[in-house]
Parts: structure tokens; sequence; C-alpha cells
């Protein structure tokens, strides 16, 4: 029987995870400013177990146009990982690290700004999870990740089946990067039930 | 306009719409009773409440959402043998290959959907399924016209 309940999931358990997701998002915030090449600082992120139905509206709605970008996790701990950005801060960070004129639109993305979206993607859940993966002295491998730019709520369908095929609830770290430019992006870790024992355990819980 | 929300159903009887917005791999179904206009929608998540022991959320799963749906549809009003079907969603988001299922998990969605519908002898009238992009269904239970928009597409009416 795994410890951790998802739909009951209070104390210190809870503040693991969330002191997880600060590192992570921590991390994630200098891989960015090293890619960019520019200053970035980092809101303390927001760690919340939201149901289901909430978590659209949390992200600024159900049909909210995001880019998600989607890797499977393997090695010690199994799951899943998602990177998501709002339209606008894709728009902005497209545009910064190609040097190219904002679109209006993502639609008006190429191929080539959506492998740049999947590489930045990649390498911002690359260093969360490097992060994870030394405070728990665990290996983490992510696959090749996979993007998608659609609804808010088509996109988060794919953790929430992740996540409901566990409990009634998901955990979502959101961080705002700010500084030379603002952007909101979204952290939805996915791991299954024995990983969640796994990283616990390896943290002497 | 009626809200529905992931994991979720909830009756609507004409002249009122419902809505659910964002079906990913998702499921909607559109349920009508087309003599009395009793309808409703379900967004299901998972395929099978059976394989699963945390299954408390009936409205979270393909077997118990449908049967829960048609359980309040009738008790306001609809005829269970009148009952007619109309389905979207259950697309695959993400273009990734891998030894867990949860990756196809829109198509395993969509045909549990189907079977559950046969096995309850519930026509399905239309359906737009699989793909890999989000939709947001409105279901009209006066005319029995389920729109179906998506991002970057013509509206849909099916």
């Amino acid at each position: 029987m795994s410890r951790i309940d998802l739909n009951n999931m209070e104390g210190v358990y809870f503040d693991i995870l969330k002191e997880i997701g600060n590192i992570g998002a921590g991390n994630a915030t200098t891989a960015l400013a090293q890619l960019l090449n520019s200053k970035v600082d980092m809101k303390v992120p927001k760690v919340a177990l939201l149901e289901f139905s909430e978590v659209g509206a949390a992200m600024g709605g159900e049909e909210q146009l995001m880019a998600g970008i989607y890797q499977l996790v393997e090695g010690d701990i199994t799951g899943s990982i998602m990177f998501l950005l709002e339209e606008k801060s894709a728009i902005t960070l497209i545009s910064k690290l190609m040097g190219t004129p904002e679109v209006d639109n993502v639609s008006e993305f190429g191929d080539m700004e959506m492998s740049a979206l999947k590489e930045i993607g990649n390498i911002i859940t690359g260093s969360y999870l490097s992060s994870l993966s030394t405070l728990c002295n665990l290996k983490i491998i992510s696959s090749i990740p996979a993007i998608s730019i659609d609804m808010c709520g088509s996109i988060l369908s794919v953790p929430a089946i992740e996540f409901g095929e566990v409990g009634d609830k998901m955990l979502l770290i959101q961080t705002e990067f700010s500084d030379d430019l603002k952007l909101d992006g979204f952290f939805i870790l996915v791991p299954d039930l024995e990983s969640y024992d796994k990283i616990l355990s390896s943290l002497g819980m | 306009m009626i809200k529905v929300g992931m994991a979720d159903l909830k009756l609507c009887k004409a002249p009122d719409a419902i809505t659910t917005l964002g079906l990913g791999s998702c499921v909607g179904i559109a349920l009508r009773d087309p003599i009395t206009k009793v309808g409703g929608l379900a967004h299901i998540m998972l395929p099978d409440s059976t394989k699963i022991s945390n299954n408390t959320c009936i409205a979270k799963f393909a077997d118990t959402g449908i049967a829960e749906l048609v359980r309040i549809m009738v008790a306001s009003g609809a005829s269970r043998n009148r009952i007619v079907a109309k389905i979207a969603g259950g697309a695959q988001m993400f273009a990734l290959q891998s030894k867990s299922e949860s990756m196809a998990v829109g198509a395993r969605n969509a045909e549990a959907v189907v079977k559950i519908l046969g096995e309850m002898k519930i026509p399905i009238l239309a359906q737009d399924t699989g793909d890999s992009y989000g939709r947001t269904v409105e279901f009209y239970p006066e005319t029995g016209d389920f729109v179906i928009k998506a991002v970057g597409r013509d509206i849909k009416k099916i």
C-alpha cells in the first residue's frame, strides 16, 4: 500500500513535494537565463493540489491557448513531466531566442519555432528533473519531448488522465519568470504512486 | 449555457444548452431523448472503473459515467428506450512512442464509449473522435445539435 493518497495529502508530504517544486523551478530559471543570455528572475512558485475541474481555471481557462511540452520519465522513478507556457509567453520566448519579431499568433509558428519550443521545454524540464535526481540521489531519464499547441484543457487531459488513474486531484507547480521578460510557466510532474514512495524514502521519510 | 468540467456530468433540458471546454484525450458524451428533449453531457477521462481501485468518482469513467447520466435523465422524464448519443474527443494530443498504454488513452476512451453505448443499446447518431487536436463541444437538447469547435478549424455541427 502506498503511503501517498493523492486525495488526502497533507502536512509534511505536501511540503516536501512543494520544496522539490521550488528547487526544480529555481534550476529551471538558471537554465533559461543561460539559454537566453539574459537576466531571469523567478517568483516563488505556487504549488497546488487541485481538483481536475479547477486546473483549467487556475491556468487561465480551459480554452486558453498554450504550448505543452511533454516527456516521459524513466529510471528509478517512472511517470511523466510536462512544461506549459501560455501563448503570449511562448511567442515572447521564441522571439527572444531566435532574434525575430514577435508573431501575432502561435499558428504562425513553423517547424523551426516548434522545434525550438520543444528544446526549451526539454532544457527546462531537464534542469527540473536533474535537481530532483540530485536531491533524491535517484536515476531519472526523460524521453525525447513531444509538443502540442492547443487549448489548455485538451493538453491537460493527458497528465490529468495519468493522475486520474490514482486519484482525483493533480499537482500543479506554477512558476512566473520575470525581469527582462515576463513568462508564465507551469510544471506538472506525474510520478506514479510507487515513485512518490521512492522519492520520500530517498529523503529519509 | 451549463458547464461540465473534466470528470463531470450534468443534466440539461431544452431550451437550455450545455458545454464542456477543451476535450483532449477525454471523451464528451451527449445523450438526448428526442421527444421529451431531456439531455445531458458527460466528460469522461478513463475507459473502465473496474480496472482501477480508486473509482469513487463515477463521472471519471466511461462505464459508470454513462450509466449515471442515463439514470438522472430517466429520473427527469427521459424515456430509456428513446435515448440517443453523439460523442466527441478521444484525441491523441502528443505524438510519443511509449511502452506505457497511457499515450493511446484517447483511442481507448473512444472505443470504450462506443462499446458501452452498444451494450446499453443506445444508438450513436454521430461522432467526431480521434486525431490530435482538442475540441470544445456544445450540445442543444432542443434540436440535438452537437457543435464542435477546435483551434484553427471550422466549427462543425454533427
